[in-house]
């Protein structure tokens, strides 16, 4: 039963995390059916922003929460702008173009910024300090969760409330989810798609570099290929969730992490990726819009 | 014509390298109903979008309230007093019918004044109050297209655009909307620019009208008057 709980809370956490970039990708091809392939190079810039940050920081004599909160800080601000620039050089201009083009730009903008952290950083893994607080009390419940999996657990948790609250009540959010829906309508009802389409991009950018600063604590080491990886994982979150659904985007995501840490603790690390994605394959077969996705009624 | 709410000048519209207006010029003037009938791929809708800036024109001049606004984003359009009701409803289909109401005053900051006009719009269809909370696209055609003008009425524009508002409806809700068309001019002084294929109700309801062929207004005159129209009788009004 320890051993079940252990791999239930992995799973759990990293199902968190492919949710926090998961959000990402959906709520982007939710807006402008656009698959944003340099979506996990910005997970990755927020890592590298965090781990920069931090270095300074504990340089000039600071620790504890204040180097974690104001590295988080400024990785979420340096990844929103990367996110917004992205979209503004890399998409906007496409917006009117064949459906293909914006997607190859995509591919291009994740190759320029991963080459990009590359050159100006280094090829090799980086060490990333443990930023996340120990909670002690946790280790006395024996219940097979570490500090730093909760913690990773409750920041997700809040970060989706917070979202959800988002679209659901404010201004803003009603307008993303009114341009998903039918964009011409939106401006017809005075909404700056533009503007909404940028917010999209900051919020997902938003997201996305919480879960870099949280998997780089984590695990304790990145290199400027991170995003790849993990990108590809969120997107199968997202796919299998139903791409376009928040919702589905966090049901996904939690099914591909416990997927994968049961067939890593029951059966053998090294097939973790092939029960992800013959998951993937079985849920596109039975289900082909993802699991909460909504029934494929095309927009034209 | 001059001083008049709303004026096409020459306009040139096209998708691509085709030409869907041609020399449009349209003058509407504050507190009628005027009328653009045609038939289907006349370009009549065209007309509407590229009012809103949808599509804008490639050369003439849209002026509203003596101000150009071709070229001008349809946001700002909309925060000029402009409201489009697009043919095919258009309801966000899965924001309720409050939500749909709220986006309509997107642009409003007047709280309590948008609370008075949805209370408003639940006086004038009663039906929708009670589905309020019901997303949209679970709506029948009829209640759609009420909740479709009452989401442009939340905007209190100055001029609404109405585009093809009887179509696919049952004869019980044409007769309803042209009523509602027509009580909306009349209590809010709201200037109506109505788009249909439903000639004879369009005539019946507005003051003047405007034929399209192919992308060119071939006739402007009064409702009366194209009414009687021999030409407009055989081709528009199956007489």
């Amino acid at each position: 039963m320890d051993y079940f709980l252990e791999l239930f809370f992995g799973g759990l956490t990293r199902g968190s995390i492919y949710a926090l970039i998961a959000l990402g990708y959906t709520m982007v091809y939710g807006i402008i059916e656009l698959i944003n392939f340099a979506h996990g190079e910005i997970y990755m810039i927020g890592a590298f922003t965090a781990l920069i940050v931090s270095s300074v920081l504990a340089f000039a004599g600071l620790s504890g929460l204040s180097v974690l909160f104001l590295a988080a800080a400024a990785a979420i601000v340096y990844s929103a702008a990367h996110g917004f620039t992205v979209e503004k050089i890399g998409y906007k201009p496409l917006r009117q173009a064949p459906r293909l083009s914006p997607l190859i730009s995509a591919i291009g903008m994740s190759i320029f910024l991963q080459n990009y952290v590359m050159l100006a950083q280094t090829s090799d893994f980086l060490p990333f300090p443990s930023l996340l607080p120990d909670l002690p009390f946790l280790s006395d419940l024996e219940i097979g969760i570490g500090s730093t999996e909760a913690i990773i657990l409750m920041t997700t948790a809040v970060s989706m409330v917070l979202l959800t609250l988002l679209i659901k009540f404010t201004k803003m959010g009603k307008a993303m989810r009114a341009t998903a829906q039918d964009r011409n309508m939106a401006m017809l009802v005075g909404v700056d798609v533009n503007r909404t389409i940028s917010y999209t991009f900051i919020i997902g950018s938003t997201l996305a570099a919480i879960g870099g600063v949280l998997i780089a604590s984590h695990i304790g080491r990145i290199n400027f290929y991170i995003g790849f990886i993990a990108g590809i994982k969120a997107f199968t979150a997202a796919v299998l969730g139903g791409i376009g659904s928040i919702p589905g985007a966090v049901l996904g995501a939690l099914v591909l992490g416990w997927t994968e840490s049961f067939a890593t603790g029951y059966v053998s690390s090294d097939y973790e990726d092939v029960f992800a994605f013959l998951l993937l394959v079985i849920i596109l077969i039975v289900r082909p819009s993802g699991l909460l996705g909504r029934s494929t009624a095309q927009k034209v | 014509m001059s001083g008049g709410l709303l004026e096409l000048i020459d306009v040139q519209t096209y998708y691509g390298n085709i030409q869907a207006l041609k020399d449009i010029t349209i003058a509407v003037e504050e507190g009628e109903i005027i009328t653009l009938i045609g038939a289907n791929g006349a370009g009549k809708s065209t007309t509407l979008m590229s009012i809103s800036g949808i599509v804008p024109p490639r050369a003439g001049e849209i002026l509203f309230m003596g101000r150009r606004i071709d070229g001008v984003r349809p946001n700002d359009i909309v925060a000029l007093g402009i409201s489009q009701v697009p043919e095919g409803r258009r309801i966000f289909p899965y924001l309720t019918v409050t939500e749909n109401l709220d986006m309509g005053a997107f642009l409003r900051k007047d709280k309590a004044g948008v609370r008075k006009d949805m209370e408003h719009v639940f006086e004038l269809f009663p039906i929708l109050a009670e589905r309020r909370n019901q997303p949209g696209g679970t709506l029948s055609g009829g209640e759609q297209q009420m909740l479709a003008i009452s989401r442009a009425l939340m905007a209190r524009p100055r001029l609404l655009l109405l585009d093809e508002p009887s179509l696919g409806l049952a004869p019980i809700y044409v007769r309803l909307i042209f009523d509602i068309i027509r009580r909306i001019n009349r209590e809010d002084g709201t200037t109506i620019f109505l788009v249909e294929q439903n000639a004879n109700m369009a005539l019946k309801v507005a003051h003047r009208g405007y034929v399209m062929e192919t992308g060119r207004i071939v006739m402007a005159d009064t409702a009366e008057n194209l009414r009687n129209d021999e030409g407009v009788k055989r081709a528009y009004l199956g007489m």
